[in-house]
């Protein structure tokens, strides 16, 4: 099979205006006889369910959470970004292409990045007028900020809780839509399989969290928007309940999956302080505009950072990097914080951290400046720690917190099966090997609020308007898969809990498949997680029953699924031996240590297909091409 | 301040289902680093319970960041627990002492309904926000983000209102389980910006309205909301919201 994403002709400015133009329409008042799925309430899942049902669709909305609001998107902190150059300093549409695909270091395509700054500047307009609280300046104009990756100022915040906001404003307009009786919200449902005929995607089986019921929906496409993989390595900055299984059951029935490997390990969270610790926490990486990132000039150095005299502490990004400094991508960012501790240089307790020293911004704007811009992070980062970043530098490390890989799409977001859309997150789009910071928010609303509603058209044209198609058999087998699976999970009843095999699972993708891999670290890690597979399917406990709420039931078939997804995250790691965005292949580097990307070898979307149980996913190759941009070996020095 | 060990005794409502009788069970947990938030001092129980053999607590919760307000359950009498300006899992055991008793159940209101445990059904929330809690923009509709200049002063204010995470501790604060600051912190919000303004009147009837018919008590002025809230919204908000209900109600069509 060729992996066709179905670029439009044309020069790169025009290939979406061309596109929609191409694109068949649905009559208006024929869009009332299509149903669409949409699983997931977050940024991308609840944009683009408003959006749908404002074009006149019946659009039927699952979320696992009890709310539509409680997405993770909610937790984004910094910001958005917009190439409308409000600020005067050089932006445009083509330098946010630019600095995406570059900062994704070449391993995204052109036309959808480029059509992502395009449309990145309606996204701005759509949120204020929801009544989106963006910061602004005295004048009443909207403010930016800075961020990592880029040389101008081109993120629109909204304090620290930008994410929050941003969901709030997509969360209005599809509640206006349940009002007006458009959506259906669906709470508390997990999807557990979807359901495929004649190769096109039919409908979902969900389980309703609250009774364990099995049930099944119907539709003429289904739109997945559940978000990231980050999970897999158990402590993450994710929220709890992140998870693949949506994404990776349809994997399992035949959308491909791209660049599972592609994680992106956040410079700014909190260091890890205890075995008992349940979730990592970012401190956005705003941070970095005004705190100074540093470590003892030399090793073992046990002094509280006050006491350190200004020409014994190494600012490393500043010095090494004197043209980004410490606004760097956060690639650079980890590796080097990992670098700097690995070398006996790290503080705090365990000596995995470095300091984000305030101190200097606070004398130069003041500390109320200081707090307005940033006062909820230095309040999260205080209750957490019980330490004051007023009065002495916040300490962090990095932790796995996006997934760049996802399910493979077309330029229309289309998976491989027919029928089967994917946005946000849970795709592979846009951000290549490495995302920008402001660029996550962006993406999800873009493909909610822009892309899909113009694109879904096209495939539902060639469906009959009416009742969607599926047979009811396809649907009673699939649940009975589903039901299948779950008493399996129940049946085992061994000695140990879900949190204690994920733990495990986690260590060993964190050690072999972080920030740094190789190849015998690789290859132990694809020896050793089919065991913990193993030993999950024989010894896992799961206390209680199906037929009701039950949290460790709901945890095991997630973990069940990461499982089988850390294998291929490793495998796809093992095949891709260059270094190339957020990760470091130990066999691909320069002679200053700084990644190596391999672009007469490794230039391409890596789109992994599902055999089978016990059988090797077969590996097809998407090629990238550059008529744009050279790729030039990234240096931020 | 370092971290030190403490031992925590619990007393948590457990309850089966939305039907069955509830009642307080004890627990006792040893050792526990006063570093560790009050979920995964929960976390910590429930893999202890779960290796007897017993049921583990159920519980709502998902960012543990304090920002999706899927978390929360009342503590010794206070909703997310004593710290003022803070969820649950944002509360630490440093602020307890060893051998402290715990008294945990879930959020109560009759607008809201125990599903187990401490977990809730809140979805009268989105209940009132789908009477009006939105501005009637379809997406592509909108005008250049900076056509209309907000001061900075009333885009923090409407900011500190769109704070709310909709995580119901007001609620169930209030002796009369009112949605007050939950509705007034939206009402106010879209009150103080001029994209709110169209609808401004109808907003506030309409969110009104679904409050009492979900059957969510009325404000007396308490205060215990604004003491609750995690994310410290002012009364004030219902202030406004009580200003724009009289507006609309006494200039309405």
């Amino acid at each position: 099979m060729i992996l066709d994403a179905k670029i439009p002709d044309g020069p790169l400015a025009e290939k979406w205006d061309r596109h929609r133009f191409a694109g068949k329409l649905i009559n208006p008042a024929n869009r009332r006889k299509y149903t669409v799925i949409v699983v997931g309430s977050g940024l991308a899942g609840a944009s683009a369910a408003a959006t749908l049902a404002e074009h006149g669709y019946q659009v039927q909305v699952f979320t696992m959470h009890d709310s539509p609001r409680r997405a993770h998107s909610i937790a984004a902190q910094g910001g958005i970004n917009a190439a409308k150059n409000y600020q005067n300093d050089g932006d445009s549409i083509f330098r946010l292409f630019y600095d995406t695909i570059k900062g994704g270091d070449f391993r995204a395509r052109e036309a959808n990045v480029y059509r992502l700054a395009q449309i990145s500047n309606s996204i701005i307009d759509q949120c204020v007028a929801q009544g989106v609280p963006f910061a602004r300046e005295y004048g009443g104009s909207l403010a930016n900020r800075s961020f990592g990756g880029a040389q101008v100022s081109r993120t629109f915040y909204a304090r620290g809780q930008t994410g929050q906001q941003l969901l709030l404003g997509a969360y209005s307009a599809l509640m206006r839509q349940v009002h007006l009786g458009k959506v259906t919200m669906h709470t508390r449902r997990e999807m557990m399989d979807l359901v495929v005929e004649d190769g096109k995607a039919k409908g979902i089986v969900t389980r309703d969290m609250r009774t364990g019921a099995i049930s099944s929906h119907a539709a003429h496409a289904v739109v997945l928007a559940t978000g990231g993989y980050a999970n897999v390595y158990n402590l993450s900055t994710n929220a709890m309940s992140s998870n693949v299984t949506a994404v990776w059951r349809a994997y399992k029935r035949g959308a491909f999956f791209a660049n599972p490997c592609f994680v992106q390990i956040h410079p700014t969270c909190i260091p890890v302080h205890g075995d008992y610790q349940s979730k990592l926490t970012l401190m956005s990486e705003s941070l970095r505009n005004d705190g100074r990132v540093w470590v003892p000039g030399k090793a073992g150095d046990k002094r509280p950072p006050g006491q350190i005299p200004e020409a014994e502490r190494d600012y490393y990004l500043e010095n090494k990097y004197p043209g980004f400094g410490n606004l760097v991508p956060r690639d650079v960012a980890s590796r080097n914080a990992k670098e700097v501790c690995d070398r006996g240089r790290g503080v705090g307790e365990t000596g995995l951290a470095v300091y984000l020293d305030f101190a200097d911004a606070i004398n130069r704007d003041g500390i109320e400046t200081i707090y307005r811009r940033y006062g909820n992070l230095f309040q999260m980062y205080a209750k957490i720690t019980d330490q004051d970043p007023v009065k002495q530098p916040m300490m962090i490390y990095p932790a796995v917190h996006y997934t760049m890989g996802g399910l493979w799409v077309d330029y229309d977001l289309m998976s491989t099966v027919p029928g089967l859309f994917v946005l946000g997150e849970a795709n592979f789009s846009d951000h290549g090997a490495n995302r920008l910071g402001a660029s996550a928010l962006m993406q999800g609303l873009a493909d909610g609020y822009f892309i899909l509603p113009n694109t879904i058209g096209a495939y539902l044209s060639c469906c009959t308007p009416g009742a969607p198609d599926g047979s009811a058999r396809i649907f009673a087998d699939t649940e009975k898969e589903v039901e299948t699976q779950l008493a399996r999970l129940l049946a085992v009843q061994g000695k140990r809990t879900v949190d204690d095999i994920h733990k495990e699972l986690g260590r060993l993708l964190w050690d072999h498949c972080g920030m740094a891999r190789n190849s015998a670290g690789l290859q132990q890690a694809l020896a050793r997680i089919p065991q913990i597979r193993e030993e999950f399917w024989h010894n896992v406990l799961i206390p209680g029953a199906g037929k009701e709420l039950n949290q460790s039931l709901e945890r095991a078939g997630r973990l069940a699924d990461f499982l089988e997804c850390a294998e291929l995250m490793a495998r796809d790691a093992l095949d891709r031996q260059e270094s190339c965005g957020c990760h470091l292949r130990e066999e691909s580097q320069t002679e200053e240590h700084e990644a190596r990307r391999d672009d007469a070898r490794y230039a391409y979307v890596a789109a992994w297909q599902y055999r089978g149980t016990g059988q090797t996913p077969m590996l097809h190759q998407e090629p990238l091409t550059f008529a744009n941009v050279t790729p030039s070996q990234r240096s931020y020095k | 301040m370092p971290s030190t060990k403490i031992d925590i005794n619990l007393k948590i409502w457990r309850q089966e289902n939305p039907d069955a009788p509830g009642s307080f069970q004890q627990y006792s947990l040893a050792g526990l680093s006063t570093d560790m938030s009050f979920l995964e001092m929960l976390d910590v129980l429930n893999e202890k319970l779960t290796l007897e053999g017993r049921e583990p607590v159920a519980f709502d919760h998902d960012c543990r960041e304090g920002i999706c307000g899927m978390c929360g359950a009342v503590v010794n009498g206070q909703p997310h627990g004593p710290e003022p300006g803070t969820t649950l899992c944002q509360l630490h055991l440093r602020h307890f002492r060893d051998g402290d008793h715990l008294v945990i159940e879930p959020f109560r209101a009759r607008a809201f309904r125990i599903e187990k445990d401490l977990v809730v059904d809140r979805s009268s929330l989105d209940h009132i926000i789908q009477a009006g809690g939105y501005v009637s923009v379809n997406t592509g509709g909108a005008v250049e983000a900076n056509t209309i200049a907000i001061p900075q002063q009333i885009a923090e204010q409407a900011m500190d209102a769109a704070a709310c995470i909709g995580c119901g501790a007001c609620v169930a604060a209030c002796p009369n389980a009112s949605a007050m600051l939950f509705l007034g912190a939206k009402v106010s919000q879209l009150a103080l910006l001029p994209q709110g303004h169209p609808e401004r009147r109808l907003r506030a009837l309409s969110m009104v309205g679904k409050m009492d018919e979900l059957g969510f008590g009325n404000c007396s002025n308490e205060r215990e909301c604004e003491a609750a809230c995690p994310k410290s919204i002012s009364i004030r908000h219902i202030a406004r919201l009580n200003r724009e209900f009289i507006k609309a109600a006494l200039f309405a069509e």
